[in-house]
């Protein structure tokens, strides 16, 4: 529903997130410029002073496009997400909170009262009364509302139909532009859109595809780390004994943090839309790793200190495992 | 009672709410500023190795990534015992250099710009760094794009990315940069020294002389007196990268100084039922509740605070400014909060001035970045100076480098107390009995806490992490009368 000056209009929104999905939309930077051309800005707290109350009463699908970042960690969030679902004619998960969960959902390792708790009571907490925020509480001039952090961390379409995905923490800005011009030509006739559900601002193959390193194919004999080890700049990390994400995470970003020397740590998400990317690393590594016994293969596997923090670093909340099985607290899934 | 809320307030990094009491006279009784949100990194950083820290808790905060990547990686330099060579400690102060360009100017452009620059009471519609960029025109805007893009450039060439950086390690950094890219680095810094002059102009000449500028700088109403801290170098001068954190007190005294190590011998913080944020306080003070003075611990850590806590800056324009700031101001300390939007300026010229000292070093491009650890890791602690505060990061682990233990002190946090006491003289002073609320009144509340330019994107680091603020005023019945809930 373009606007009385026939711009489409734009939404976004921060739930369970950092922002960094909305720092590298700021560095699409001269093309915020073709932006404030071809859009009417409607809703985004960032940048523009619209409260939740403009968008309530906004009619149905009374937004054209809405980049939702952030994964669903609360109630509010959730309501935003089905508030912004109902105002919105596409709805796209943004960044890999949105997508898979992100780092948020390492939350899911542990349950919701032991992040509180720790949060609480860290060593430079003044606590003698062991306190924990009440999210209905009674002040003397009346009660004050918290959201209610829920149970586990979720993805955005455990919470509502989503029609796009667009992977990275965050984004490429280069990625941004591209989506943002074709979706600027869409609304002008000028583009088809992808199908629903498809996968945008990404690769099609895998970060390795995009990484300049050499590769040899050879078997590991030891898994190193980067705080003692400097790989050198030229033969494949994953070869060099790294825990490289790069086969298991999807093409997008060029290859940036191997070309830093560091390794790929998987914020594209799988490779594959449907596929289980801790799986993928899981198995990739299990193909290489040199030993013929039980107790040889194991020694070369003591090397991986953190598994699902490794392998589900952004993934947790969208893969098989959604989350560590919570403790007989009473808190249900 | 009568009840207002602003939700979410806005053109802040992250979520807040303001809700605010009126008594039957119709009067301000009392305002509470809450955070909404808590993701919970102290706990499930537990258990990744601890040079993983400088990226995971980079995802505390988008907005200042670069500040968690190094106060973790200077804290997992000290859980590894180690000290990067001189070449990497320059490259990660360039970085870091280049990043309080960008951000600063983020601030001052683009959040406190439509306030500033369009003024309080412009529609908020209009209110937005899109009226900023028709205000200013076309050139400054592409200036301040610009400001933008070369910092960002810089955190790539060094961080390997724009946002996230992924390249401190502990003892040092895991590539350099090259003779090429130093030229272009260096003739970025030139260009943003300029760019800040022409920031510092254009605050002098367009937004100072206003008279509702002057009237807000003035305004007891946007004043507290309270403890200032920030980090600084050897000589006392502001430092965003490494030093100690210097304490001075509201009457310009000083308190004292401490290193990392220290800072649980002078901070602790404060819990509240009715928020998920803590408010930190000067624990040789003591807390004694959201009030100002000697007595109080309650101190800020913001642009204004550094440059009230240390005695200059390290770069010739930035020191000369510095002198013009406290004459102009009636000398130090100055504790008119609207003044914090001036002090970021002058911080601002003084990173982009640093910003072309480092990249002109001989040993920035050596390749001596390194120092591999060879001793056992046990725990360290590691403090910068974000753009909206001193940021501690502290971490113990076991004999292999696993985090067993977190806590984290961020930028945003320290100033909980002092913007809760902002936003509630801002409320008394705006809403009167038997007036109604304009929607340019209820700006000028969230405007004393957004000169503190505040990231709730660091601060929910406890729990969830989200940010627009909301504001709502209750009658004595609890009925809503103004804002948006």
């Amino acid at each position: 529903m373009p606007d009385e000056t026939g711009k489409p209009r734009f939404a976004m929104y921060w739930a369970a997130g950092c922002g960094g999905c909305e720092i590298a939309t700021l560095n699409i930077h001269e093309k915020l410029l073709d932006f404030d051309a071809n859009f009417e800005v409607v809703f985004w707290p960032v940048a523009v002073d619209a409260k939740y109350a403009d968008v309530k009463a906004m009619p149905d699908g009374a937004i054209d496009l809405c980049l939702f970042n952030g994964a669903i960690r609360s109630n509010e969030n959730a309501e935003m997400a089905h508030l912004l679902r109902r105002k919105s004619k596409i709805l796209v998960a943004f960044g890999a909170c949105a997508c898979e969960g992100g780092i948020p959902a390492l939350g899911n390792l542990y349950t919701t009262q032991d992040l509180i708790d720790t949060a609480f009571s860290t060593p430079s907490t003044d606590n003698p009364q062991d306190l924990r925020p009440i999210t209905r509480y009674a002040a003397p001039e009346g009660e004050l509302s918290l959201p209610i952090l829920s149970a586990s961390v979720k993805t955005l379409d455990q919470v509502v139909d989503v029609d796009y995905y667009m992977p990275g923490c965050p984004p490429e800005s280069g990625q941004i532009a591209a989506v943002v011009a074709l979706a600027i030509q869409a609304f002008h006739g000028e583009a088809a859109l992808p199908p629903k559900g498809s996968v945008i601002g990404a690769g099609t193959s895998t970060v390795c595809d995009e990484c300049k390193r050499a590769r040899a194919e050879k078997t590991i004999h030891v898994f190193r780390r980067m705080a003692t080890y400097q790989p050198n700049l030229v033969d494949c990390l994953f070869e060099q004994g790294l825990l490289c994400a790069g086969e298991a995470t999807r093409s997008g970003c060029g290859a940036l943090c191997p070309s830093a020397n560091m390794p790929c740590t998987g914020c594209y998400g799988p490779a594959l839309a449907d596929s289980e990317q801790g799986a993928r690393m899981i198995s990739g590594i299990s193909s290489v790793v040199a030993g013929k016994t039980h107790a040889e293969i194991a020694l070369v596997l003591d090397g991986i200190v953190d598994p699902v923090g490794t392998f589900y670093r952004y993934s947790l909340a969208s893969s098989i495992l959604r989350r560590a099985r919570p403790h007989t607290d009473g808190r249900e899934e | 009672m009568t009840r207002i809320s602003i939700d979410p307030v806005t053109r802040l990094e992250g979520h807040g709410k303001i809700e605010i009491f009126l008594d039957e006279a119709g009067s301000v009784e009392k305002t509470y500023f809450q955070i909404p949100e808590l993701r919970g990194f102290e706990r499930f950083v537990v258990g990744r190795p601890v040079e993983d820290m400088a990226v995971i808790t980079s995802r505390i905060c988008g907005v200042c990534p670069e500040a968690h990547h190094m106060a973790a990686a200077k804290a997992a330099d000290a859980v590894y015992h180690v000290q990067p060579p001189r070449p990497a400690l320059l490259l990660r102060e360039l970085l870091y250099s280049a990043f309080y360009c960008a951000d600063h100017t983020t601030h001052f452009y683009a959040l406190a710009g439509p306030d500033l620059i369009l003024g309080p009471d412009t529609a908020p519609a209009e209110r937005n760094i899109l009226g900023v960029i028709h205000a200013v025109g076309a050139e400054l805007a592409g200036k301040v794009i610009n400001m933008r893009k070369y910092g960002h450039t810089v955190i790539e060439l060094i961080g390997g990315r724009k946002v996230h950086p992924v390249t401190s390690v502990p003892g040092g950094l895991s590539h350099g940069i090259s003779a090429e890219q130093r030229d272009e680095i260096l003739g970025m810094g030139r260009w943003a020294v300029d760019f800040a002059c022409t920031s510092l102009s254009l605050f002098r000449t367009s937004i100072l002389p206003s008279a509702v500028f002057r009237e807000l700088l003035d305004a007891e109403t946007y004043t507290h007196r309270t403890y200032s801290i920030g980090l600084v170098d050897e000589q006392n001068r502001v430092n965003f990268y490494d030093g100690m954190v210097r304490v001075a007190a509201p009457d310009g005294t000083l308190l004292g100084k401490f290193a990392p190590p220290e800072y649980r011998d002078w901070i602790a913080e404060r819990v509240e039922p009715w928020t998920y944020l803590k408010f930190p306080y000067l624990k040789k003070i003591g807390w004694q509740g959201f009030v100002d003075g000697m007595d109080s611990g309650v101190y800020t850590t913001t642009p204004l605070s550094r440059l009230n806590a240390a005695d200059g800056m390290a770069t010739p324009l930035a020191q000369e400014e510095y002198e013009q700031f406290f004459s102009a101001m009636g000398g130090k300390p100055v504790h008119q909060r609207m003044a914090i939007h001036w002090a970021r300026l002058i911080e601002l010229l003084y990173a982009a001035e640093r910003w072309v000292e480092l990249a002109s070093d001989p040993e920035i491009i050596s390749d001596n970045i390194r120092t591999l650890p060879t001793e056992t890791p046990t725990e360290g602690v590691g403090i910068v100076e974000a753009p909206r505060g001193t940021l501690i990061h502290h971490y113990t682990t076991d004999s292999r480098g696993v985090v067993t233990k977190a806590n984290l002190v961020v930028g945003t946090t320290n100033n909980y107390a002092a913007m809760a006491m902002s936003v509630d003289k801002a409320a008394r002073a705006v809403i009167k009995p038997a007036q109604a609320v304009s929607q340019g009144q209820l700006n000028r509340v969230e405007m004393a806490f957004r000169a503190y330019d505040p990231c709730f994107g660091c601060a929910t680091h406890s729990s969830s992490g989200e940010y627009p603020l909301d504001l709502v005023v209750y009658d004595k019945q609890g009925e809503v009368v103004a804002g948006k809930h």
